[in-house]
């Protein structure tokens, strides 16, 4: 059987796989972001602690992804078998391209229009959110893109874990030794990466300021 | 004796102590209400730093800079700049925001209501020769080089500071527009009657907008003159600037 095959006769499991896959991306993607972009906005004034979180992000992403999924598992709470262990791992790598670029966006913004605007008058949390953090905005928006692209191909992963998603059908396509089984997984995962590059691109030149 | 608005007195101006070289050294200055003061000098001479420890965006090393007879130390930092109107190379507009919101920044963060922000916004940017309805919803990169630097001085404007801070407010222009932008900045001057420093190393901007001219060399203020006078100066590095502008007839006696 080929994949074509194989995928039209699957296409409602395939689907339902692709759901899943997209809503423990989604998930993690929000609080990524909940958690990136803060935490981006409270370093940018502060070297010490810049350097410890971007640091820490840092690693994190250097741990082989499913080594995390594993090291997640024995873990009261965050951790055991189940998308919620999956969605976990998944924030803990997106954190470093949304984290960096929040840190990088808000710091390269021209120092004189930093200085007008203290020389107008306005306080420090008036420049970071009236001034740095709209200007930054396309710079993290890069950063969620990237990170978003990340994630779509690493939750093909937390199937291991028993999170479900694309990576379910790749899992089985190895343990079967059927390409058809494989590409009916990494081909949907391919294209809904592709997807979010393109959209969450078209958006990030929205924001760009010129 | 005259009140002075803005003075400084003994200011020394250093980056570290280590760097031998001072920015400002032994600087004192009155300027009186109304005046519109000229910091003349090279690049390197600290016009612009002088210009900055007036609204406290530099800290003076020692001597003291007082504003409204208030050391700028003792002032509350917002309170001093929302009342120093602060104009800067056409650079300083924020980007992301349309020329109504530039202009309307500081009213706004004043709280001002709604619409005394309007009907000032209609104000300012008449006074500088722009239409405010056309320019309203336009970003700063959809604006020529001089409407630029209009709006900016509109921003400066806004909310109605008695002191008004330029630095080289016009030196990015092109020679015609900047001869119409100065021409109408002496005309709009002569109705707000603001207290202005502007720094600038156009000798000839200097004599022409200025009702006193400073000028400024390594951090030394080396002289003081009406624009009348100044072209009479002595001083060798008067001299030269007038020399390079070509300014020199009259000066032989």
């Amino acid at each position: 059987m080929n994949a074509w095959q194989f995928m039209t006769s699957h296409r409602v499991e395939i689907l339902a796989a692709t759901r899943e896959h997209l809503v423990l991306v989604l998930i993690s993607m929000v609080i990524a972001a909940a958690i990136g972009v803060p935490l981006g906005l409270t370093i940018v004034g502060r070297p010490r602690l810049r350097a410890g979180a971007l640091a820490v992000a840092s690693v994190l992403q250097t741990i082989p992804s499913l080594a995390l999924f594993g090291f997640l598992i024995p873990l009261p709470f965050i951790g055991g078998i189940g998308a919620h262990t999956a969605i976990v791992a998944l924030v803990l790598y997106a954190l470093l391209p949304i984290l960096r670029n929040t840190y990088v966006g808000l710091s390269s913004v021209d120092p004189a229009i930093l200085e007008a605007a203290e020389g107008m008058g306005m306080s420090e949390q008036q420049i970071l959110f009236r001034v740095r953090l709209p200007l930054a905005s396309s710079v993290i928006m890069a950063g969620i893109r990237t990170a978003a692209v990340i994630t779509i191909g690493v939750a093909t992963i937390a199937a291991a874990i028993g999170a479900g998603g694309l990576g379910t059908f790749i899992f089985r396509g190895v343990a079967m030794v059927s390409d058809a089984v494989i590409l009916a997984g990494a081909i949907p995962a391919a294209i809904l990466a592709l997807l979010a590059d393109f959209l969450l691109g078209l958006l990030e030149r929205r924001l760009r300021v010129t | 004796m005259t009140n002075p608005i803005i003075e400084l007195r003994q200011v020394e101006y250093q980056i570290s102590t280590i760097s031998s070289a001072p920015i400002l050294a032994g600087v004192s200055l009155r300027v009186n209400r109304g005046e519109t003061i000229a910091l003349l000098g090279r690049s390197g001479s600290g016009k612009t730093t002088l210009l900055k420890l007036i609204n406290g965006l530099r800290r003076a090393t020692s001597g003291s800079v007082l504003v409204q007879k208030r050391d700028v130390l003792d002032w509350n930092i917002t309170e001093l700049r929302r009342g120093v109107g602060y104009v800067i190379q056409e650079i300083g507009l924020f980007p992301h925001l349309t020329v109504r919101e530039n202009v309307c920044l500081v009213p706004q963060l004043e709280h001002w209501p709604a619409d005394r922000i309007s009907s000032r916004y209609v104000e300012v940017l008449q006074a500088v020769g722009l239409s405010p309805s056309v320019y309203s919803h336009r970003y700063p990169r959809e604006l020529s080089g001089g409407q630029r630097q209009r709006v900016g001085v509109a921003r400066a404007l806004a909310a109605d500071p008695e002191i008004l801070l330029m630095d080289e407010p016009f030196g990015a222009l092109d020679p015609v527009s900047r001869a119409e932008i100065q021409r109408e900045f002496l005309a709009l001057n002569g109705k707000m009657s603001k207290t202005v420093v502007f720094v600038t190393h156009d000798v000839r901007e200097a004599l022409l907008l200025g009702t006193r001219v400073v000028l400024l060399d390594s951090g030394r203020v080396i002289a003081e003159a009406t624009p009348h006078e100044f072209v009479r100066l002595a001083h060798p590095v008067a001299r030269e600037f007038l020399a390079a502008a070509e300014l020199t007839t009259g000066a032989q006696a």
